[in-house]
């Protein structure tokens, strides 16, 4: 088990070294975020270094209580799977794509999956995660987009926020890694990042699930609005 | 003599040594006497200090090695330059593959080509082979979308971040080219430049480096009237004058670690402090441009590699070319 530790420790450093990251907490210039023993992490998706690099910048304590959830059709087969579960911790979920291609999905909009209810055996395995005392990370936009919006968030989020409800969940937002390696492309290119972590939000008594999508996806669309460095078109 | 280094080389390191070791004891000083207080002009000279002691050490240690680690170590810069270019310039989606080229692939072949002392493939490798491949790669992926923008930046990108640097290790050959002439010296044996190459490159980066203290060290005592205010309020007339003709004095100064008389060392010195300057105003303009301060913003307390590198990207090539235009045969 040493030597996995090790591995993992060094890992987690050439991955952020990799990307360039810069990890801080929300409003700082730099300062490090404080990251709670058992929380809900989501973040804005567009690059697979996401869950790669939100892993990465873990503390070495709380890193092997924290589950990615990644997506079966994607993740779930040969190499990546080992790599995935075995490497990274990831908990594999069937994404809602899975079920039988209708009209809408082909559609030209960026939303298709837009308030879709996730099924329900889908969450069962989260919240057996959360319930076990350990972390989430999650995509709540289901899938990687270009890098410079956030997509309407889907309803899962919510379900868990709710189900336990004194778990902090926290946003954070990703800088440059879409720029680094982008939805569809093998080869990363080299570019400095940044993983800015928010103060956790709580779900409200009477918060609607509308409400609440809307004011956590706001936290990540806010400050990709920020942004300096460069642009993606 | 070890590596590339003989006893010339060890008094000049000695005394750049000294001078660090005094300006880092004089920053901690000041450190001391100002604790507890946020000082930016402070933050900046630990940062410049620190970057001078690795540029030191890195080359030390690179040259005890041979001309194949400076290579090597030249070559990892690029790359590092690259990444901070890349970070601030808004290129699209579909240029990824082209920067792909432009990343792993051309810089490999240009400090190659440079390794193996083949001057005139390095020398158009980049300004016609790159320069006319990356835009068809790029037009092949189909976006035309501020296309011209996008070529012009890539481009940019490559001559300053790669083949501008790679001039610096290849002043290392010039010795070669001087006295055994330019045509024996295609593909002439690996570390044939010697100390004397190794001195010469050294020459250009202390004087260029030198330049620019004290073109800081004027400009914040008696600076007044800004060169291009829109630019950067910091560069001004005084800091310039001051500055160049400082360093000027200290490449005369340097004439014994050179091929040079005195004079030459000095108008060689000349010219490269002002390219220098000009360097540093250029990659102000496009840190302006793209509203950052520095080109490693994106990192917590440190400058990037290229607000180190520019006035050197800047005056190597002109250096280099002016040495091998009055001085090989």
């Amino acid at each position: 088990m040493k030597v996995m530790h090790l591995i993992k420790r060094g890992l987690s450093g050439l991955i952020t070294t990799a990307s360039g990251a810069r990890i801080s907490a929300e409003g700082t210039d730099g300062q490090a975020p404080d990251f709670p023993s058992q929380a809900i992490y989501f973040a804005n998706h567009s690059s697979h270094l996401d869950f790669v690099t939100l892993w990465a910048i873990m503390p070495a304590e709380l890193q092997p209580k924290v589950r990615p959830i990644a997506a079966a059709d994607y993740w779930g087969s040969g190499i990546k799977q080992s790599v995935a579960t075995g490497i990274f911790n990831a908990h594999l979920v069937h994404r809602y794509k899975d079920r039988p291609h209708t009209t809408i999905d082909a559609r030209p909009t960026r939303q298709t999956d837009s308030g879709s209810s996730p099924k329900t055996s889908q969450l069962t395995g989260m919240t057996d995660i959360l319930d076990a005392g350990d972390s989430l990370i999650i995509f709540p936009e289901g899938t990687r987009g270009p890098g410079d919006q956030v997509a309407t968030f889907q309803a899962g989020l919510y379900r868990l926020a709710k189900h336990s409800p004194d778990v902090p969940v926290v946003p954070v937002t990703l800088k440059n890694l879409g720029r680094i390696l982008p939805k569809g492309e093998a080869i990363p290119v080299p570019r400095l990042s940044q993983v800015i972590v928010h103060n956790p939000l709580f779900v409200g008594d009477d918060e609607s699930q509308e409400d609440f999508l809307a004011r956590a996806r706001r936290v990540l669309a806010d400050e990709l609005a920020t942004e300096t460095e460069g642009e993606t078109a | 003599m070890i590596g590339l280094i003989d006893s010339t080389m060890l008094t000049l390191f000695i005394g750049i040594g000294g001078i660090l070791v005094l300006a880092t004891v004089i920053a901690a000083i000041l450190g001391f006497a100002k604790r507890g207080q946020e000082n930016s002009t402070l933050k900046n000279l630990n940062q410049r200090i620190a970057a001078w002691w690795a540029m030191a050490l890195g080359l030390a240690i690179t040259l005890l090695i041979g001309e194949t680690a400076v290579i090597i170590l030249f070559l990892g810069l690029s790359f590092l330059a690259l990444r901070e270019f890349l970070t601030i310039a808004p290129t699209h989606r579909s240029d990824h593959k082209t920067l792909v080229w432009l990343v792993y692939i051309i810089p490999v072949i240009n400090y190659w080509f440079l390794w193996e002392h083949w001057y005139g493939a390095f020398a158009v490798l980049i300004p016609v082979y790159a320069f006319l491949f990356l835009p068809i790669r790029n037009a092949l992926a189909g976006d035309t979308d501020n296309f011209l923008q996008r070529a012009a930046m890539i481009q940019w990108a490559l001559m300053v971040c790669v083949y501008a640097i790679s001039y610096i290790p290849a002043i290392m050959q010039l010795p070669v080219m001087m006295h055994n002439g330019r045509e024996a010296a295609e593909g002439s044996a690996l570390g044939g430049g010697g100390a004397e190459g190794a001195l010469l490159m050294l020459f250009l980066v202390v004087v260029v480096q030198l330049s620019d203290v004290f073109q800081y060290v004027w400009g914040k005592t008696l600076g007044k009237h800004p060169v291009a205010p829109s630019v950067s309020p910091n560069k001004t007339w005084e800091g310039l004058i001051g500055g160049v003709l400082t360093a000027t004095a200290i490449g005369a100064g340097l004439w014994w670690i050179t091929p040079f008389v005195w004079w030459q060392a000095a108008l060689l010195a000349f010219v490269s402090c002002l390219m220098g300057f000009f360097g540093g105003l250029v990659m102000s303009s496009i840190k302006r441009d793209r509203g950052v301060k520095d080109f490693g913003a994106t990192i917590a307390g440190h400058g990037g590699i290229m607000d180190r590198l520019d006035s050197l990207s800047f005056s190597a090539p002109v250096f280099f070319h002016l040495v091998r235009f009055f001085f090989t045969t």
